[in-house]
């Protein structure tokens, strides 16, 4: 049987957890509502990279870029975008059990964002390319450079399919992994921003296209915007995981919250009922020797 | 007068956008102004500096690499950076320049290498197009 003392404890350190998982899910809102800011402003770009890529499309099918060259898949690059940290529910566990189904094993390398990512790599000793980090504001240069080296494997042959694993922002409630195609470009898309934008359709600006001039030769300027689109894709699905990774986070700690009031409202009411059986026993104790005196 | 618009966006944010007389930018070419009803034209932004004149006003931007495309009446720009003069903390600017250049001299991956000297161009950039505003 617990003293009263042992549960006066119990309650102060339970009440002290939950002031911290009740700050971590404020914290956890804040940065979610501003990594879903932060997609909503790549809008213009996305519109205006849109733009382009129509004038760009039917050209650049008219000369193989490189990054569309389709060949036999013998290996395989997947980019996995996971959280640094961990108390987040079970994102990353979901998001590390559609690795075990993706991965054919030699014929497997992975490229990770994020430190869980790289740490489950090595764990499970499975063949990791190169390792990225990006902040709880990804930056379009973070994402530059991750999606520079999967385009440098797939240009030297070192793979000849790219995915991208991350957790798509389904709600605030529900997050799911998904596995998109990165490389080869099959058909050229319209890019979107946002979290969960609709898809777009490719327009013009409205300009007749063959009137267009290019300096130094199209070929160079629609190449080197393909490559760019590639770049900014990856930016978009960095915040995506990021706000993913937040809203993931700010639940878990509501639930942690919620778990620690009750432990709380329960330790009181077993506190309370001992305090008084003590106090029961006390007056016992007194009146009964007041008897043997008397 | 006739004037053009002049739209910069930026994965981060739209830099700038407005109804200016003359742009003149660093295109993959060699510089070239840019007045209203300009060719239709597409071509890759160079880092550097973007003039623009409205009226009396100068506008100068420092800018990352990137695409130009003009129509008619539209100058649009996709680039990764764009900073207003005004905006450019040079000291700062300096500082960012040093702290990639002491990187540069360790000893970096592939991947490290490539987004350092993007940083430190885009240091360069900025100061040049500040010493050059302020003078």
């Amino acid at each position: 049987m617990p003293s009263t003392r042992d549960i006066r404890r119990r309650i102060k350190s339970v009440k002290n957890t939950a002031q911290i998982t009740k700050a971590m899910q404020m914290v956890a809102a804040a940065k979610m509502r501003k990594a879903q800011q932060a997609a909503l402003v790549g809008r213009p770009y996305a519109d205006l990279m849109n733009a382009m890529l129509a004038e760009a499309g039917p050209r650049i099918a008219s000369f193989e870029h490189p990054l569309m060259q389709n060949r036999e898949v013998k290996k395989r690059a997947i980019i996995v975008v996971s959280s640094d940290r961990g108390l987040c529910g079970g994102l990353n566990g979901n998001l590390f059990r559609e690795i075990g189904k993706l991965d054919k094993g030699n014929t497997t390398v992975f490229i990770t964002a994020g430190r869980k990512a790289s740490q489950f790599i090595a764990r499970t000793k499975r063949q990791l390319a190169a390792e990225f980090t990006y902040k709880d504001t990804p930056t379009f240069g973070e994402a530059r450079a991750i999606s520079k080296f999967a385009q440098d494997l797939f240009l030297k042959n070192e793979a000849d399919a790219v995915d991208i694993l991350y957790t798509k922002f389904v709600s605030t409630l529900v997050q799911q992994p998904k596995t998109v195609p990165f490389l080869p470009v099959g058909k050229i898309q319209a890019v979107t921003a946002g979290v969960n934008a609709p898809e777009q359709e490719l327009k013009s600006a409205g300009v007749r296209t063959d009137t267009f001039e290019f300096e130094s030769d199209e070929e160079t300027v629609l190449g080197e915007l393909l490559p760019h689109s590639l770049n900014f894709q990856m930016h978009q699905i960095l915040l995506e995981a990021k706000a993913s990774e937040q809203s993931a986070r700010m639940v878990a700690m509501k639930n942690a919250t919620d778990n620690a009031k009750q432990l709380i409202k329960d330790l009181t009411l077993e506190y309370n009922k001992l305090r008084q059986a003590n106090i029961t026993k006390e007056l016992l104790e007194i009146t009964t020797a007041q008897m043997a005196v008397g | 007068m006739a004037t053009i618009k002049l739209e910069i966006v930026t994965p981060e944010a739209k830099a700038y956008s407005d109804d200016v007389d003359v742009v003149t930018l660093t295109g993959i070419d060699g510089e070239m102004g840019i007045y209203p009803q300009h060719m239709p034209l597409m071509t890759q932004l160079v880092a550097g500096e973007i003039h623009a004149r409205k009226g009396a006003e100068n506008i100068f931007l420092a800018v990352g690499d990137g695409f130009v495309q003009v129509t008619g009446e539209k100058i649009s720009i996709l680039t990764d950076m764009a900073v207003r003069a005004e905006n450019i903390d040079e000291a700062k600017a300096e500082e960012a320049r040093q702290r990639a250049e002491a990187r540069l001299a360790g000893k970096l991956s592939d991947e490290e290498l490539a987004s350092v000297s993007a940083s430190l161009a885009h240091s360069l950039v900025q100061i040049k197009v500040k010493r050059r505003t302020t003078k």
